[in-house]
């Protein structure tokens, strides 16, 4: 890996500054105000969970409820509506959600079931590409604005979430927090850590892809999924 | 293309733009459906004013300490794979772009939006070396088709109409649906998926660069960005230099403000950060990672009093409040920067000789300051733009009548002055006492320091005689 031109570069813009050129001992100041900690501080989780929905809605997604016990069959059904081919998420949690034997029945009912196996390479694109539903957890969801967020890893592929027409969020209640500040907060513990890695790709999703280039009229489902399914599971 | 866009003189511009009724009336409804959209997702917020305290404090702490935080980015990136160029000029970021593409022996490159790119003419310089550079925002695509610039920082192609883009698509893709923007549209996506999937590079922009993780974050709604940043074995960003955070945190801040700001959402659909090259074991996300950071012209407005405008995140803002754009259009401003953050930055970063009159192209009703989510004082730089015009041109023997050139443009052709007068009627109010307007700021403060300026009537004799008109015909 390789850094070019940093020196001559930076020594131009210190200069530019009046002032010698800082390499270390830079300390973010204490801002005057904070207003993203005052936002929501004292919403309970129920309250969360209804801004969450709410929000969602407004961002032209589809949202469904459901407990633990029951989240299989709806998994399973929402696929079976959405068309005849789904690429999932792998991963524990699938286990853990009684997700994997779902799958392992859905297969002799349609066309192509496929969990992501980074060991196939590229082939999980050009199925992901075929699909007609994706797959995911949610890592962290954000109430207020409708958003579920993905850590991408070799279990997690980008494309899951990103090449078929509809994408269903998986969204454990657990993982519901107010905004994208909470969220930070779990990625700068990750950036500290010395186990753990920042993912490689970190996606904010809200609702399906949509665009307001012709005429400002809003057009749902451009590049990204035509449509948005967030399944929430309640805590048991 | 470069900064510059156009080869039409400033008049012919602005003429252009006054006589396209469809653009302007475009223009205008989507002024006040952006303007609407922010002010409510903003009022939600409850303490906006904070917001845009913090935004501007973390703006300004981060450019104080540029070099140091550029310096941690860099780090990061390579410690995650990636490679990083930094180029002082278009020139050598094109040149270092060049030649990645011509060692992957690329025959296709996927882009996203990207402002930077367009304003280092990153395009040409690949399609000078024989490379294929589709452009996959649908705004974008449908002005590269056209060969046709942007007009809008956010919504490029708010110039044309449906039935301009169906006939493009018509006569340059061999389309055969109607006008209907939801086929339009879908139509799009299935001509860029092929695209995707067989590109062997992408290159996209940069909203915002996280120093302490190495990030390059990308907001869309369109899922393009993603795309850009999953399926092409190469990737490319290129970010202006001042494009970046210290923190996960701030990052938060700045997309909020400018989600909020640039359409009216709490987030956009789709917010994608990008570190690095993707990890062992990953298979979506490119192998070889590139961050090209960029200065042309940035580091000489460091230290200087216009410095603030490099807190600019580039969320139109500004645009979308700015009566003299609602009148003329993006076009006008003959920069890929319009608005008034445009007429702030293009003199400053490609020089006032050739953009003498963008700082002339605003009323100062100060709306665009009031509307920056970082707090950018952009009439008061632009008050300053003209006071250092009007100074230099001193030097020369005709002092008035060049002081009041700018302002004499705009009155120069007859579709201007139709523009020309309404305006002044609104934009010089605040200066208005009674019948004369006594100290005007600018090219008009040097006017009214010697005489009286006449206030424009209330209602000029063309719009009276019009209306009267229009009166009898019903
Ligand atoms: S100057 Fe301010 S309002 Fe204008 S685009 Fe930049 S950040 Fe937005």
């Amino acid at each position: 890996m390789t850094i070019k031109n940093r020196d001559s570069f930076l020594n131009n813009l210190a200069a530019n500054l009046g002032r010698p050129r800082r390499t270390e001992s830079v300390e973010r100041p204490a801002y005057s105000v904070s207003p993203q900690k005052e936002a929501w501080k004292d919403a309970t989780s129920e309250e969360l969970l209804e801004v969450f929905k709410e929000q969602s809605i407004k961002m032209s997604a589809e949202v469904e409820e459901t407990t633990e016990e029951n989240l299989p069959s709806l998994i399973r059904d929402l696929i079976v509506r959405e068309g005849n081919s789904v690429i999932a998420a792998g991963g524990e949690r699938n286990d853990l959600y009684g997700l994997t034997e779902m799958y392992e029945e859905l297969e002799s009912r349609i066309g192509e079931v496929h969990i992501y196996d980074s060991a196939l390479g590229k082939e999980n694109q050009v199925i992901a590409e075929r699909a007609d539903v994706g797959v995911t957890f949610s890592d962290v969801t954000l109430a207020e604005s409708g958003t579920v967020t993905l850590f991408n890893d070799k279990d997690n592929g980008r494309s899951i979430s990103l090449l078929p027409k509809t994408y269903i969020a998986i969204v454990p209640e657990s993982t519901i927090v107010p905004r994208m500040t909470q969220s930070m907060q779990v990625l700068r513990e990750k950036e500290k850590s010395e186990t753990e890695k920042t993912p490689s790709c970190v996606s904010f999703i809200t609702g399906p892809s949509n665009s307001a280039d012709i005429e400002m009229i809003k057009i749902v489902g451009v590049h990204g999924p035509v449509k948005a399914i967030y399944v929430i599971v309640r805590d048991s | 293309m470069a900064i510059r866009i156009g080869d039409q003189p400033y008049e012919g511009r602005v003429k252009a733009g006054v006589d396209n009724t469809f653009m302007r009336e475009a223009v205008s409804s989507a002024q006040g459906r952006f303007r609407s959209g922010k002010q409510k997702s903003s009022e939600e917020l409850g303490n906006w004013e904070d917001w845009r305290t913090l935004g501007e404090e973390i703006r300004s702490h981060t450019l104080e300490n540029i070099d140091y935080y550029l310096h941690q980015l860099s780090d990061k990136v390579e410690e995650r794979g990636g490679h990083v160029y930094f180029a002082e000029t278009a020139e050598e970021a094109n040149t270092y772009i060049q030649g990645i593409v011509k060692k992957k022996n690329a025959k296709k490159v996927v882009k996203s939006k990207s402002m930077v790119t367009e304003e280092i003419g990153l395009n040409e310089a690949l399609e000078e070396a024989g490379t294929e550079i589709v452009e996959t925002d649908l705004g974008e695509w449908i002005l590269q088709m056209d060969e046709d610039p942007p007009s809008h920082i956010v919504t490029p192609a708010l110039h044309k109409n449906k039935e301009q883009i169906r006939d493009s698509f018509r006569d340059k893709k061999g389309y055969e649906k109607t006008d209907k923007p939801e086929e339009l549209a879908a139509f799009a996506r299935q001509e860029l998926r092929k695209d995707f999937l067989s590109a062997d590079v992408g290159i996209t922009g940069c909203n915002f660069a996280v120093a302490e993780s190495g990030a390059v974050t990308l907001v869309t709604n369109e899922g393009n960005a993603r795309l850009v940043t999953s399926l092409p074995d190469t990737q490319v960003s290129v970010m202006g230099m001042e494009r970046l955070v210290p923190t996960w945190e701030d990052l938060e801040v700045l997309v909020g403000l400018l989600t909020r700001s640039a359409v009216g959402q709490n987030l956009t659909s789709y917010v994608t950060s990008i570190i690095g090259s993707k990890l062992e074991e990953e298979v979506d996300g490119p192998e070889e990672y590139h961050l090209v950071i960029v200065d042309n012209g940035r580091s000489k407005i460091l230290g200087t009093e216009f410095q603030s405008a490099l807190h600019c995140i580039r969320c139109a803002a500004c645009i979308n409040v700015c009566p003299v754009y609602r009148h003329v259009g993006g076009h006008a401003y003959g920069s890929v920067y319009p608005g008034p953050i445009g007429a702030v930055l293009t003199p400053l970063l490609d020089g006032y000789e050739d953009h003498k009159e963008l700082p002339y192209a605003s009323s100062l009703c100060a709306a665009c300051t009031e509307a920056c989510p970082v707090k950018i004082p952009l009439h008061e730089h632009l008050i300053r733009h003209r006071q250092i015009i009007v100074e230099e041109e001193k030097k020369s023997p005709q002092t008035e009548k060049i002081m009041m050139k700018g302002f004499a443009k705009w009155a120069s052709s007859p579709a201007a002055y139709k523009l020309s007068e309404k305006m002044a009627r609104t934009s010089l109010k605040p200066w208005t006492k009674e019948e004369t307007i006594e100290k005007g700021p600018g090219p008009l403060k040097g006017w009214t320091d010697v005489r009286d300026f006449p206030a424009p009537a209330e209602q000029s004799f063309r719009k009276w005689f019009k209306d009267r008109k229009k009166g009898e015909d019903s």
